[in-house]
């Protein structure tokens, strides 16, 4: 994966939380599998979507909350 | 000591002989504010059957998605102490071995930033320790961090694995659990601290049938020493018990499958083929049996606890195991299965359901299939229960049938 589809990658999932906050509550597996899709074209795999998330819980912009379930949201 | 509120309830909970949870948190309470208010909410808990926590939320440290379970009281007005109480899991050493320095080290983080209270151990088999509010989350993790200690797992991930004291400390250890356990623990840091799963999943590694660590009621997979060959007879030692208590009363008569004979003349008998490795007659004569020299474990899937659809015990999954042969391989045979058995999950599974519930939804014989294992007549529920496997062709050829 190149860093501008990561980069790309990395923004889709931030866009997706914000566009759902509120809404839904979007666990990293349903992310994995909605990036998976969303990019197929450029070759990202379900690891690549993993290391996204893990990139962006670890610079702060989602982080993990618990409902029932873990879910990605933004942060407070 | 003055309480701040009155615990009648609680107080009936101090009587008897037996180590009190009320006496040890009002211990707690001398010098925390934070724990008083516990005790008051636990007594209006008690006196109106409600639970008054609310659980879950957004806390947790930077980067981790587990090791923290957010507690708030529902009433913040009524007991200010403990408006936030949250939960932090600290992975436990396997075999749960500590210095009593480092206990002492890891109880000072406590008291100085928290309730003071611990769970030594939560059921998963983590360090609990109560009381901590969001703000000081971050410092307690780095102090923790500094310690050699991290966090273990909460929410839909990994849960922290755990295993029995093994070979450290027990004779009848099958394999070596502590260092399965921990290096299954390395292996999957990112499953345990970012939670991907559908819902919770649990590894617990016991050495022996005993089953210390009760794996077969409470692993989403569990791994349970066992051998292949025969036990081990000191006839010797057998004649010592027989002198001391009735061997038929206390062992023979109480062997599930009925595998062992005994009479003064001949000794002791096992037809091993039969035995179901049940441990209890090893257990009853330690000195005079040994489980056999050919250790392993056997791999069981799916046990869980009444939460969400009731409790389900463990059925096998594999019925033997060459453990310590894999760990010469860092595990790669183990470690392949469980990424198949996830895959799969991931695959198939809806939200919240866990991976026994998803083999009871789809058949057992699909899972199996996807994983790509061999179906066997000894994947059973329990010893001697009906194998799920059809064989069609003697099902067809109507053998047995007279």
């Amino acid at each position: 994966m190149t860093d501008e589809t990561k980069a790309k990658l990395e923004e889709a999932i931030v866009n997706l939380i914000k566009e759902y906050t509120n809404k839904k509550r979007f666990k990293p597996g349903d992310v994995v599998k909605e990036m998976e899709s969303k990019f197929s074209a450029s070759g990202v795999t379900k690891d690549d979507v993993k290391a996204a998330i893990r990139d962006l819980t670890d610079s702060g912009r989602l982080i993990y909350g618990y409902a029932g379930g873990s879910f990605l949201a933004l942060p407070e | 000591m003055s309480k701040k509120h009155k615990t009648p309830l609680l107080d009936e909970l101090k009587k008897g002989k037996w180590p009190s949870f009320v006496r040890e948190i009002e211990r707690a309470a001398e010098t925390s504010e934070m724990t008083d208010d516990l005790l008051g909410q636990v007594e209006q808990s008690y006196e109106e059957k409600v639970v008054h926590w609310k659980h879950g939320g957004m806390v947790g440290v930077k980067g981790y998605g587990s090791g923290i379970v957010g507690r708030f009281s529902d009433s913040p007005e009524k007991y200010p102490g403990i408006k936030e109480f949250h939960t932090v899991r600290i992975n436990q050493p396997s075999g749960f071995f500590y210095t009593s320095d480092i206990l002492r080290k890891i109880v000072d983080i406590g008291e100085k930033h928290a309730s003071s209270l611990f769970n030594f151990h939560g059921s998963t088999g983590d360090i609990q320790l109560l009381g901590a509010k969001t703000a000081d989350l971050e410092t307690i993790f780095q102090e923790y961090t500094k310690l050699g200690f991290d966090l273990g797992g909460s929410g839909s991930a990994l849960r922290t694995p755990s295993c029995c004291v093994g070979m450290a400390r027990c004779e009848f250890a099958n394999y070596d659990a502590m260092h399965a356990c921990n290096s299954i623990t390395q292996a999957f840091q990112d499953e345990m601290h970012r939670p991907i799963f559908n819902y919770k999943f649990k590894f617990k590694f016991s050495a022996c049938g005993n089953d210390c660590t009760a794996s077969i009621a409470r692993a989403d997979l569990s791994v349970i020493g066992t051998w292949k060959d025969d036990i081990r007879i000191d006839p010797e030692m057998v004649k010592d018990y027989a002198k001391k208590f009735d061997l038929h009363k206390y062992v023979i008569d109480k062997c599930p499958t009925k595998c062992m004979s005994y009479s003064a003349e001949e000794g002791l008998k096992i037809e091993n083929s039969n035995c179901s490795r049940c441990m209890h007659c090893i257990n009853t004569m330690p000195k005079a049996l040994r489980p056999g020299t050919k250790g392993g474990a056997t791999i069981l899937i799916g046990s869980k606890a009444p939460m969400v659809s009731g409790p389900r015990l463990s059925m096998v999954l594999v019925p033997f195991y060459d453990i310590e042969e894999d760990a010469k391989n860092n595990y790669k045979w183990f470690k392949d299965l469980i990424e198949k058995i996830w895959e799969f999950w991931d695959e198939y599974g809806v939200s919240r359901e866990r991976i026994g519930e998803l083999i009871q939804r789809v058949g057992v014989g699909n899972f199996i299939e996807s994983i790509g294992l061999e179906p066997l007549p000894e994947m059973v529920a329990s010893p001697r229960g009906n194998p799920f496997v059809l064989y069609e062709e003697y099902a067809e050829a109507g053998e047995g049938q007279d």
